[in-house]
């Protein structure tokens, strides 16, 4: 099993822009990925995880403008399901070349929408950059709403930055407090169908990132084709990012390493625990 | 299916017992069995396809024509359209390497079933070729009494009454669909050891698609496979792909999972057919940029 799949490189890094880094998650590589790629035209626009109708409840946006992609700044640990939009992108905003950011399970969505593109008609050639971020697990809005308002005992309207690191799960508010839980408290909040789930670092985006393995404020990126590599460097040489050698960094790839065993070691065992779950009958199984 | 099992090792279907006098005539073998020579002519190494009508709105033939000159990349180097009654001329089923049946099967007309069984005979590949002939579709929902043939009220998946081999869901599935499955179809018809094993492992879930939908007789797809076999499955994390493909827009996101509108559902298949936890082989989607590169150069034979 490939645990971090393929790359070309790995690399520390963080957005050059203040701006950026006032509200992002970590480094704002995504975010000022989708910024620079809008402004050089190398995409007209891009799927991102905007403000849905409830505080802090995300909803796929079909971002044109810089200020859309600033205000989707920031993780929010519920589900936006982001490829939602990806007909939308092309046939109602007339993208010709989309940019979408993801968990794991939905760029592998979107590999296998470009391979068999059952209904998005002329949409599999315009994906242009797929930014993935690295995922260990995902809640349903009302999971992550529990979370934070019943354990964290923060409410959502002064809910300013959710975090997971360290064993942890962090709200800070937007007067400073900051409240933390262990992670095993959140574990049975967790969406069922990230039980299955066999990819962490978004093996198969143009470009993967997440916090782990980078000290704060900094992500690890991993540039994993051509087309991401392209794009990466026109971006590093145009001072969008400030970047370290991923093994000048601490706790660095080894951590990567470990958290991406762990998570796939223990859903490969739950997929074999559902293939005998019941009595002679099993559950199925999605991966043929 | 001597072809079929020739390069995939096709088991016998298990399910019910077959019933009585299922037609399984011998298929022709294919042109590159009797003439293992490459002829100079390029066209002698054409894969021959059809396009068999049902009944179907024509949406999928202009689907497979909306790859507009990627067709005729297709008609030049790969396939000979040898039955198509809008766009070839020619009356009766010829013998083919592969048809693309749209539309259902209508019991109520002899020749449609009639039709539909010689294709079966004469075609070493059947694949359904859209949402009416996987799984019937808005056909589903004739109770006859139409004009100008009231007493046509039976419309069912091709797979109720002939053996199915290859599902292309979706209504109508997409210009780049149709034209995957066609390079796929010549590659593994045609192609290198390798590339028939890539097209095999491409075609391999349409064709799991296609011996489920061709068990028993509910061979029915809807919205509900999103709730019965992944949501109730425990295996949806809500990444909206069954959404975005839906043609009707019959699905929206609600809390992070599929919400859908039954009323609206046409029985297409679309979502479950793109539903990553529908089907998902990494064999296959880790290849993604082999594969992509590969469409890509076969449409391009010229290069760009």
């Amino acid at each position: 099993m490939d645990y971090l799949g393929k790359y070309k490189s790995a690399v520390a890094a963080r957005s050059t822009s203040a701006e950026v880094l006032r509200c992002s998650q970590d480094g704002g590589i995504v975010t000022s990925m989708f910024l620079y790629a809008l402004e050089e035209g190398i995409i007209d626009g891009a799927i991102v995880a905007g403000q849905g109708e409830k505080p802090w409840q995300p909803k796929p946006i079909v971002a044109t403008t810089p200020e859309e992609i600033l205000s989707s700044r920031g993780t929010r640990y519920n589900v936006c399901p982001n490829m939602s939009v990806l007909k939308e992108s092309v046939r109602k905003y007339g993208l010709d070349k989309v940019g979408i950011v993801g968990t794991p399970c939905q760029i592998q969505a979107l590999r296998k929408a470009q391979l068999y593109p059952v209904g998005l008609r002329d949409v599999c050639d315009k994906i242009a950059l797929a930014m993935g971020i690295f995922c260990m697990e995902n809640f349903s809005y009302q999971s992550m709403t529990q979370i934070v308002q019943d354990h964290c005992n923060v409410d959502l309207h002064s809910l300013k930055k959710t975090d997971i690191g360290k064993g942890k799960y962090w709200a800070y508010t937007n007067r400073g407090a900051v409240s933390q839980i262990p992670l095993k408290l959140t574990h049975k909040y967790e969406q069922p169908g990230c039980h299955v789930c066999l990819d962490y670092v978004a093996n198969l985006a143009d470009i993967s990132t997440g916090s782990v393995g980078s000290p704060d404020g900094w992500s690890t990126v991993f540039i994993r084709n051509n087309n991401g590599e392209n794009i990466w460097n026109k971006a590093v040489a145009a001072g969008i990012f400030e970047t370290k050698p991923i093994e000048s960094v601490k706790p660095g790839l080894e951590l990567v390493t470990k958290l991406a065993t762990e998570k796939i070691t223990k859903n490969q065992k739950e997929l074999e625990h559902r293939a005998t779950f019941g009595v002679n009958k099993g559950l199925r199984n999605p991966y043929i | 299916m001597g072809l079929l099992s020739l390069i995939f090792g096709k088991k016998e279907k298990k399910g019910p017992a077959p019933k009585s006098q299922e037609p399984t005539a011998p298929v022709s073998k294919p042109i590159a069995k009797e003439e293992p020579k490459k002829e100079e002519r390029p066209v002698a190494n054409k894969i021959t396809v059809g396009h068999v009508h049902m009944s179907g709105c024509t949406g999928c033939l202009v689907s497979l024509a909306d790859n507009y000159e990627g067709l005729f990349t297709i008609l030049d180097n790969y396939a000979d359209l040898v039955y198509c009654l809008t766009l070839a001329d020619a009356r009766h089923i010829p013998k083919m390497d592969v048809a693309l049946v749209e539309g259902s099967v209508c019991l109520q007309d002899e020749l449609s079933v009639e039709e539909i069984k010689e294709t079966r005979e004469k075609a070493a590949v059947v694949v359904a070729l859209g949402g009416c002939a996987a799984y019937g579709n808005i056909t589903r929902f004739c109770r006859g009494g139409q004009w100008n043939q009231p007493q046509h009220e039976g419309f069912v998946p091709i797979g109720d009454v002939i053996d199915v081999d290859v599902y292309i869901p979706g209504c109508a599935p997409c210009p780049q669909q149709i034209r995957n499955v066609c390079v796929m179809a010549y590659l593994l018809l045609k192609g290198t050891p390798e590339q028939q094993a890539l097209a095999k492992a491409y075609l391999a879930p349409l064709m799991a698609l296609a011996s489920e939908g061709s068990k028993a007789t509910s061979s029915e797809a809807c919205g509900c496979d999103i709730m019965t076999k992944v949501i109730n499955q425990g295996l949806c994390m809500g990444c909206g792909t069954c959404a975005t493909s839906c043609p009707v827009f019959a699905i929206t996101m609600e809390e992070g999972k599929p919400n859908i509108q039954r009323d609206m559902c046409i029985k297409c298949g679309a979502c479950y057919a793109a539903c990553p936890r529908a089907f998902f082989s990494f064999d296959v989607v880790n290849q993604y940029e082999n594969i992509l590169g590969i469409i890509d150069g076969a449409m391009n034979p010229g290069g760009n």
